[in-house]
């Protein structure tokens, strides 16, 4: 039973991760909330839906051109709604992100209407058991495809020169342009590089879940900031810990306390977070500067 | 010896709102030399550093840099062409190592993408190998070679100032801005400092323009000295020149004096 719902824990974190890296990538370049996020995810998605259902492309192709859609879209959010603002106290900005968010909702309203769809499933459900827990072939695909992204982000922060120059503009602009570092491409590929994660778990949400709707990406869009607070926001492992803590935690609640409590548990961590950590688990404590 | 100016600034102006920070100001610098640029808090000088790196565009005004027009270009277009520069205030990297910021400083001279990375062509692994020779060049140069792996913000102050010179150096420039390379050293920081500047010009061919305030350093590694004041430039000449100046005096000690 324990085993049982620490993997499901883990998968449903997984997806978290996968939308707080998004969060906690753009916040580290350019201290914004992206509260866009969610919707980007949502579109993910919804493309990735339409793409199997009306195209009827497969799984995988699927998924790359909803990251590859998903992309252009957070950029393009980044240089209608951000980009303009960059030199506005944070607060502009900031409700610009809710501006964007409400757009985005109402937008895909308009496109699809309210009704929930169906996702269709790829996979042929097969179960594999074991005398403590039973996973299926769907969730094994679920985790690997979070875990190679989360991996192969990582190599890209840390091996490329790309990734170490969005390192050097998190932690001085000025100084990373001063290296010949070209900031506003930075920020691009970082906006495009969360959202195509961002999409990447709306797409595995739904083969998971079968269903999409406009407003599904409100919750996850709001959990996967706690996860990113919780982890220590502007941390890309941070983000990742933080995703699958949230989601193991989740899980656990549903479990032994009560289903009902299911949002309210992602809340109270980041209130608890914010009482007594607000820097995060893995997050630098902030530094007063003399 | 022909010398060969390469930076040239033609009656720059700068307003911050309704403050002139700078007012007409004509400034040149020629190959190698070792030019400093010193005046009383608040005469422009950092202003002038922040014009020349592309920080800001001045109002009015024209800067040439090897013959090219570098106004309104950005930082990150200017620094390939050769300009690089250490701030007042210490800005490494620090949280991360000490090689990683030199390696950085190299971002604008190397190419390497995406897939060069992950399928490491063998272009990319001798780029990489000669990305890492020169930081480490640089670093014997500043004498850093052993502090390589420390994380950045683990350097003594000295040591940090050497590493933003590194950084600046990895940049390949031609011409080094130094702002106030010298400020809160102690005096034998401050010596290895003088030593290390006229090591740049000589060994690595470099021209260096700085801002200062210990006039010992100023008096005794510049060869020509410019002296701002309320954003004019109201000497320049030799240090011995300069000092005997009665406007820069003046600027210094106040009317009476």
């Amino acid at each position: 039973m324990f085993v049982q719902q620490l993997i499901n824990g883990i998968i449903l974190g997984s997806t978290y991760a996968l939308i707080a890296l998004g969060y906690t990538m753009v916040y580290g370049i350019i201290e914004l909330i992206n509260f866009a996020h969610g919707e980007i995810y949502m579109f993910g998605a919804f493309t990735g839906m339409i793409l199997m259902t009306r195209f009827n492309l497969p799984f995988p192709a699927a998924l790359l051109l909803a990251m590859v859609t998903a992309a252009l879209m957070g950029v393009t959010v980044e240089y209608v709604a951000y980009r303009p603002l960059r030199r506005s106290p944070r607060l502009a900005a900031l409700i610009s992100a809710i501006g964007a968010s409400i757009f985005l909702q109402n937008l895909a309203l308009l496109l699809w209407g309210s009704r929930p769809q169906n996702f269709p499933s790829p996979f042929k459900i097969k179960v594999y058991q074991s005398s403590f827990f039973s996973i299926s072939q769907l969730e094994i695909i679920i985790l690997v495809i979070s875990f190679l992204l989360m991996v192969g982000l990582s190599f890209f922060i840390k091996n490329t020169r790309t990734g170490k120059a969005m390192r050097a503009t998190a932690q001085d602009r000025d100084t990373a342009s001063l290296m010949g570092i070209n900031i506003n491409r930075i920020i691009t590929i970082t906006f495009a590089i969360g959202s195509a994660l961002g999409a990447a778990a709306g797409v595995l949400v739904g083969i998971y879940f079968r269903t999409v709707n406009p407003m599904m990406g409100v919750m996850p869009g709001l959990k996967g900031f706690v996860a990113a607070v919780l982890g220590g926001i502007g941390s890309i492992p941070g983000a990742m810990l933080g995703g699958l803590l949230l989601g193991i935690a989740e899980v656990a609640g549903v479990a032994y306390i009560s289903s009902q409590y299911r949002d309210a548990i992602a809340f109270a961590i980041l209130i608890i977070v914010l009482l007594f950590k607000p820097s995060g688990l893995v997050g630098l404590p902030d530094q007063e500067k003399v | 010896m022909a010398e060969q100016t390469i930076l040239k600034a033609t009656n720059i102006c700068h307003s911050f709102g309704g403050l002139m920070a700078l007012k007409d100001v004509d400034f040149k610098i020629s190959s190698k030399e070792i030019v400093g640029l010193i005046g009383p808090n608040g005469a422009g000088k950092t202003t002038l550093f922040n014009l020349f790196t592309g920080h800001y565009c001045p109002t009015r005004g024209e800067i040439y840099f090897n013959n090219r027009k570098i106004n309104g270009l950005k930082p990150y277009q200017i620094t390939p062409q050769g300009i690089a520069r250490t701030f007042q205030n210490i800005r490494i990297f620090s949280q991360m190592s000490v090689l990683d910021n030199v390696l950085i400083g190299q971002h604008c001279r190397t190419k390497t993408g995406l897939w060069g990375a992950i399928i490491r062509t063998s272009g990319s692994k001798r780029e990489e190998a000669r990305a890492y020779e020169t930081a480490l060049k640089m670093l014997h140069f500043v004498n850093l070679e052993e502090k390589k792996d420390e994380h950045a913000s683990n350097l003594s102050y000295g040591e940090q100032r050497r590493l933003e010179i590194a950084r600046a150096l990895a940049t390949d420039p031609t011409l080094l801005l130094l702002d106030e390379p010298a400020a809160g050293m102690n005096p034998q920081e401050t010596s290895t400092l003088i030593k290390l500047i006229r090591q740049i010009r000589d060994e690595m061919n470099k021209t260096i323009l700085l801002i200062e305030h210990d006039m010992k350093v100023v008096m005794s590694i510049s060869e020509r000295v410019a002296v701002l004041n309320y954003g004019r430039k109201i000497a320049e000449g030799t240090p011995q020149e300069v000092q005997n100046n009665d406007e820069v005096i003046k600027a210094y000690l106040g009317e009476s004096a």
